[in-house]
């Protein structure tokens, strides 16, 4: 993927720009998040990345507003308008939606009505459409059911296909190549591609380095912290070498306390 | 009203077209038959009783009846009883199934009951798909009742699903036994509103080597709907195979209760079983609600796709 810079200290500007402004999240007594602040491109790739636990899937979560996410200091702003009380369903018609790691299967609910449950206007064209868009064949999957007769990988790829059918503006995929084969994986890369084609923000939720590659900017999580940010290369060097194994795991306070750095 | 009249007033409610000359019939209004066609294989002998029909339906040996047989048990009035005695014999090698509409859409205070024996023959198939529709305040009491045996290599399948209007009170009693090879199906899918109460009692008995049998009850309950499952399948036999899934989705002051048992009499059978009972999963709510829908609408899909 084309990875462009962003000049250092620029902030993002245009249409859907989503800022997160000095986040602070607790859950049962251990902080989650600490004092993050980011601001996302609007149009580009990014990833999160960090160990299991460095508080990625939770600003992903926090982000779409879910049941349990929504405690929390600081603000998440899209477009310069907090989005703190602002529900699930509405955070998605103004074009935010998330990609789950294991996506939800759904008994009786056909691929078809899936993939239609958030596109305007839609037809059988739109289904057809967006398999094809993720390597899957509309004629054998159209009428099957979102049910555990699918594998975890093709209920990723519809998954998928039904946020390409959205057609939304900031796209959070938490972990995109948990549970997929390679050809799988390229087929959601090149979907991620698609999405940027479109004018889409992504925001990657990864511990891999296959995944990083696919981005245009790098945020590096380690205990709920944002310990450094910058080109996909750079902090993916550092994540091999120094955060593989994570040092940190057992919960206590990073033990080199890494700077922020601007891009 | 005349019989057409009538036949037209049952088929508008429940939404149906008038099937084509090709499709074999029988239509009954209270206690009287008003309709009826054959086909090439099929016999129906019906017979008005004080308060409904009796029937002996039979597909002769090695017959296949490829359109469904489509019948409508239904009243019009709001009050009243319909009785119905059922003997269906499947000869051997014969193919059927049957589309049962059971119109109710004034009801209110109906009962209508049935007490059917299903014989299906060996290496015969048949298939029995009963479509209720009532109307807005239930007021029907509805209790079918089934004893069927399944022969050598032959398949049972029964699905009864409320299509229209409000449950009212349903009990279902069916029993069924299988035989060597044999395969059985009962499926069930209700939603209940309001102070509707449900109750489904199925039982497959595997007795053949080598028998299937799936017993399934999909149940959505809001308001104060009240709904009992009680699943029971018994392997008897080697390789007998079996599942039992009760799923019910509860909102509002409904409650359910989901009892699966499975009986193992064989060490080289086996029977599985899942029930979940709760509220929309949240997974599935918050999946579709990232995607634009609202809460409700959301719920709408989730339970009609456990319905369908």
């Amino acid at each position: 993927m084309n990875r462009e810079q962003t000049p250092a200290g620029e902030k993002p500007t245009g249409n859907g720009r989503l800022e997160i402004r000095n986040l602070s999240m607790t859950l049962g007594g251990k902080p989650i998040l600490q004092h993050v602040t980011i601001d996302f491109w609007p149009g580009h790739v990014h990833a999160l990345i960090g160990p299991n636990g460095a508080g990625k899937s939770t600003l992903a979560n926090t982000i779409m507003g879910l049941a349990g996410y929504q405690d929390y200091e600081g603000d998440v702003l899209l477009d310069g308008e907090s989005l703190r009380e602002v529900p699930i369903d509405e955070r998605a018609r103004r074009g935010i939606t998330l990609g789950w790691q294991e996506p939800a299967r759904f008994e009786g609910l056909l691929v078809r009505d899936y993939i239609l449950a958030g596109a305007k206007n839609g037809s059988d064209e739109k289904v057809r459409d967006a398999l094809l868009r993720v390597g899957l064949d509309p004629e054998r999957y159209a009428s099957r059911a979102v049910d555990k007769t699918l594998s975890g990988g093709e209920r990723k790829r519809i998954e998928l296909a039904s946020i390409l059918a959205m057609k939304p503006r900031i796209v959070l995929m938490d972990e995109p190549d948990s549970g997929i084969d390679v050809d799988a994986l390229n087929r959601i890369f090149d979907a991620i591609r698609d999405l940027k084609a479109r004018g889409a923000t992504v925001i990657l939720i990864t511990h891999s380095l296959t995944v990083l590659k696919q981005a245009e900017h790098a945020f590096l999580f380690c205990n709920g912290k944002l310990i450094d940010k910058g080109s996909v290369d750079r902090i993916g060097r550092y994540f091999e070498n120094q955060c593989l194994p994570c040092d940190h795991q057992d919960g206590r306070e990073s033990l080199s306390p890494f700077p922020v750095r601007e891009s | 009203m005349s019989e057409n009249s009538t036949i037209r007033a049952l088929f508008d409610s429940a939404g149906l077209h008038e099937p084509g000359t090709d499709t074999a019939r029988v239509v009954v209004h209270g206690n009287r038959v008003i309709g009826s066609r054959l086909v090439r294989g099929l016999d129906v002998d019906a017979r008005e009783t004080a308060d409904g029909i009796e029937a002996d339906i039979s597909v002769r040996v090695g017959a296949r009846i490829e359109t469904p047989i489509h019948m409508c048990f239904g009243m019009l009035p709001e009050t009243g009883k319909q009785h119905i005695v059922l003997r269906v014999r499947m000869g051997k090698g014969a193919a059927a199934s049957i589309l049962a509409h059971c119109v109710f859409p004034n009801a209110l205070d109906i009962t209508h009951s049935m007490d059917a024996e299903i014989e299906v023959g060996d290496g015969a198939d048949y298939s029995y798909f009963e479509r209720h529709v009532h109307g807005r305040e239930g007021g029907v009491l509805v209790l079918p009742k089934a004893r069927v045996r399944v022969g050598e290599n032959a398949r049972f399948k029964t699905e009864f699903e409320l299509i229209k209007g409000r449950v009212g009170m349903i009990d279902v009693d069916y029993e069924t036994y299988v035989g060597p090879g044999g395969v059985l199906e009962m499926v069930a899918r209700i939603s209940g509103r309001g102070n509707d109460r449900i109750r489904i009692g199925e039982t497959g008995i595997l007795d053949g080597e080598g028998s299937r049998g799936v017993l399934k009850s999909h149940i959505a309950l809001r308001d104060r709907a009240k709904a009992d499952v009680h699943n029971r399948l018994v392997a008897n036999a080697a390789y007998a195979r079996g599942h039992v899934d009760c799923k019910e989705i509860v909102q509002d002051e409904a409650s359910a209760s989901a009892i699966p048992i499975v009986e193992v009499n064989h060490p080289k059978a086996h029977v599985t079983h899942e029930a979940s009972i709760g509220s929309v999963d949240s997974k599935q709510l918050e999946t579709l609600m990232a995607r634009g829908l609202t809460e409700d609408d959301a719920v709408e899909r989730i339970i009609r796709g456990l319905l369908s």
